[in-house]
């Protein structure tokens, strides 16, 4: 019996959290079953694990070298705009990977902006496919997670240090020693890590920049023995290598992240009162200037050029796009039918274990779950029929741990404040979660499925596994057409999705913050 | 009459143990320090904490292990009393059935019990558009439709100034005096005690001491509670 009485049953937690639970670890043990370690490694599955390990340090190293001063700039600076800055630096987390990387294309590929520059001063274009390309698409998804999670670090530091600090007459390289550089030692390692630990299970970037022998990820070889050898054994066992890795970088980033969330109160800047020269300002302002730029330069390209596409769209990018609006709602309801009773519960108390089958969906990757699911599925139906559904659940599952995260906490501040008001009014289980628990949820529940439609619409993984000719996503859509050269297509297909996304997660985000409680 | 016999209420590691009879009608303080184990009685009483040992009965029926709910028990809370996305007519009306499905006469009493505390034309307002002061008497508005024979306060008014808390606990008094209904109050404040309570219940140390008259006990305090209540020493 639990020491506290709560008005919610905790059945329904407990039912999803198997289901959710049942579902990885089923997958799991299907691919370890599955998997041929007879074969061993191939020299080409060695280099993809040694190029996985390679490109994801890389990313890790460089997006936090260069979010740390971005960070800085932003936490010691007051400015318009600013918080609308930070606020983008939210974005490339529902930002589609494919969406992402023809903007890089774009300003980086061989004919692009960068490289006709170049080419005017009589320079070689720039190489973007292979490692650096993979890289640097990984930066521009990860130094503005790390730019946040840094500034938050920064932002934690009590104004009052800095008063205190200011007051000693302390300068920058005093501040530095005394507030700033500890703060970093504790917040940067763990950004790194938890960077490392997403750039491990890439694939769409490595899919569309990398590929060949050279700039294969471990991910991109589960698809290839999948999708062109149908070697199932040896996807089977690449996955769990893939587990292995990912499994440890997790436990790593856990152990180092002490819960930072999205952040709260980013917008209220530090009051500094070293670093104010005119030097420092300059220094800071071109900071933040380039890397608004960097962030922004491959956006406006893809609605630049994605315009002059938008009207010739052939009809197969119109039928993809209806199939992933279906897919990314389809995925959102699946995920609040599974999140909403797995927070109550948890919320309720007792519920470590449901916690810790909402951050499985961490440990794995899509890729992954797919042969796993594969394989169970295989001999009892066409796999392929369903790649749409399957696509939908595995999104669902893959959103899950980012919606736990937003919607538990408010979940338990509710059952704190109203649970013993509830029992008291002998109100039911069903009746708590339906007319208090859900509707003081809604601006929660709105930021959840607004994140995991947007992500839903702009997956690139999953559905590679299992897709034909007739059943696609817009995002796949946009990848044939860049393996067929249909550039402008591409570009505007890539435009379109762009939109649905961003309109899919801004429609939930504001329908949950309609009717703002006072 | 609520009778605790020999009973242990569980809080964590911490233990209240009680062994008193309470009659119908009183008003009564909590009194002790801090820690002592004043709100782990009333929250024992009310349902939301365990008895370990021992048996809670109220009319001679053993309510021991009944949910908050169906106890004969209206309670107050230091804050959340009110549900800040229901208006306040819903906030009185779920004190009559948890559903909001009511009837006219419902409807006619949880207006009723709002006109009764001051509040009439106040019943579509959202909470946070009321006063502190009227989001106490909202609440008290509920406790009256409920209509339970034992109203629990665990320092409801707290957060007020001390005029207005003296207003609320004269309300209270008013209200339990008009419904017959058995008020248990912590309280911190001697004076609060003096002001609407006829007995007091001094809880020290985990151990809950049966009622005593209130006048007396404050004129001639034994030890612990001198200690507590400062004073001359």
């Amino acid at each position: 019996m639990a020491d506290r009485a709560v008005p919610l049953a905790r059945w329904p937690g407990w039912s999803t959290g198997t289901l959710v639970g049942a579902l990885i670890l089923g997958a799991l043990v299907a691919v370890a079953l599955r998997a041929e370690p007879g074969a061993g490694l191939r020299p080409a599955d060695w280099a993809a694990v040694r190029f996985t390990v390679v490109q994801a340090v890389l990313s890790a190293l460089i997006s936090v070298a260069l979010a740390v001063p971005v960070a800085r700039a932003l936490a010691r600076r007051r400015f318009a705009g600013r918080r609308a800055l930070v606020g983008l630096l939210g974005a490339p987390f529902i930002l589609p990977v494919i969406v992402a990387v023809l903007g890089l294309l774009t300003v980086f590929g061989r004919a692009g902006w960068i490289s006709t520059a170049l080419g005017v001063l009589n320079l070689p274009p720039v190489q973007i496919y292979g490692l650096h390309g993979v890289v640097l698409a990984h930066v521009f998804f990860n130094l503005p997670l790390a730019a946040r999670l840094i500034l938050q670090g920064w932002q934690e530091i009590p104004a009052e240090r800095f008063r205190l600090a200011a007051q000693l007459g302390a300068g920058p390289r005093e501040i530095w020693r005394l507030l700033e550089r500890p703060m970093l030692m504790r917040v940067v390692p763990s950004a790194a890590t938890v960077i490392f630990a997403i750039c491990l299970s890439s694939f769409a970037v490595a899919l569309t920049l990398g590929g060949g022998p050279r700039a294969t990820t471990i991910e991109l070889a589960i698809y290839q023995a999948f999708r062109f050898d149908f070697d199932l054994g040896r996807a089977a066992l690449l996955s769990c290598v893939q587990i292995a890795l990912t499994v440890a970088a997790a436990l790593v980033a856990l152990q180092l992240g002490r819960g930072d969330g999205f952040g709260g109160g980013l917008e209220r800047p530090v009051q500094r009162w070293d670093a104010n020269t005119f030097g420092h300002r300059l220094l800071d302002g071109a900071l933040i200037a380039l890397a608004a730029l960097f962030l922004m330069l491959p956006l406006a390209a893809i609605i630049t050029s994605g315009a002059a596409g938008l009207p010739g769209l052939p009809a197969s990018v119109w039928q993809a796009a209806l199939n992933s609006v279906l897919v990314a709602l389809a995925s959102t309801v699946a995920m609040l039918l599974l999140a909403l009773p797995m927070a109550a519960t948890v919320a309720a108390g007792r519920g470590g274990a449901i916690e810790l089958a909402g951050l499985l969906g961490l440990a794995v990757s899509p890729l992954v779950i797919g042969t796993g699911l594969f394989v169970i599925l295989h001999p009892v139906t066409d796999v392929f029929a369903l790649a749409l559904p399957l696509t939908a659940l595995v999104n669902a599952v893959m959103a899950l741990p980012f919606a736990l995260r937003i919607l538990i906490p408010r979940a338990r501040q509710i059952v704190a404040q109203n649970g013993r008001l509830a029992l008291s009014l002998d109100m039911s289980s069903t009746l708590f979660l339906l007319r208090i628990l859900l509707p003081r949820m809604r601006a929660q529940i709105g930021f959840a499925a607004g994140l995991a439609a947007a992500l839903s619409m702009g997956d690139l993984g999953v559905i590679a596994l299992f897709a034909s000719p007739e059943r696609t996503t817009l995002p796949l859509q946009i990848y044939r057409l860049m393996g067929a050269y249909q550039m402008q297509a591409a570009a505007g297909a890539a435009l379109l999705l762009l939109a649905l996304s961003m309109a899919l997660f801004w429609i939930f985000d504001r329908g949950g913050r309609g009717h703002a409680e006072a | 009459m609520l009778r605790l016999e020999n009973a242990i209420i569980r809080n964590g590691p911490f233990n209240v143990t009680a062994n008193l009879a309470i009659e119908s009608g009183h008003r009564i303080a909590v009194i002790g320090p801090s820690g002592a184990g004043k709100s782990t009685l009333i929250e024992g009483i009310a349902g939301f904490l365990p008895v370990t040992q021992g048996r809670i009965l109220w009319r001679d029926q053993d309510m021991t292990t009944a949910a908050p709910g169906k106890r004969p028990v209206a309670m107050l809370f230091q804050d959340g009393n009110l549900f800040p996305h229901l208006t306040i007519a819903e906030n009185v009306g779920l004190g009559l059935r948890p559903d909001l499905r009511l009837n006219g006469e419902q409807k006619a009493r949880v207006s009723d019990a709002l006109a009764r505390v001051d509040l009439e034309g106040k019943e579509a307002r959202k909470p946070a558009e009321l006063s502190g002061g009227q989001q106490s008497r909202a609440a008290l508005a509920r406790v009256l439709v409920q209509a339970r024979p034992l109203l629990l306060l665990d320092e409801p008014f707290a957060a007020l100034g001390p005029a207005l808390k003296h207003a609320m606990l004269d309300l209270v008094t008013e209200l339990s005096a008009e419904t017959g209904a058995t008020v248990l109050m912590v309280s911190h404040d001697p004076a609060d005690a003096r002001r609407i309570t006829d007995q007091i219940i001094l809880v020290d140390e985990g151990v809950a001491l049966a009622p005593q008259e209130t006048g007396p006990l404050l004129d001639n305090p034994p030890a612990a509670l001198r200690a507590y209540l400062g004073g001359t020493g």
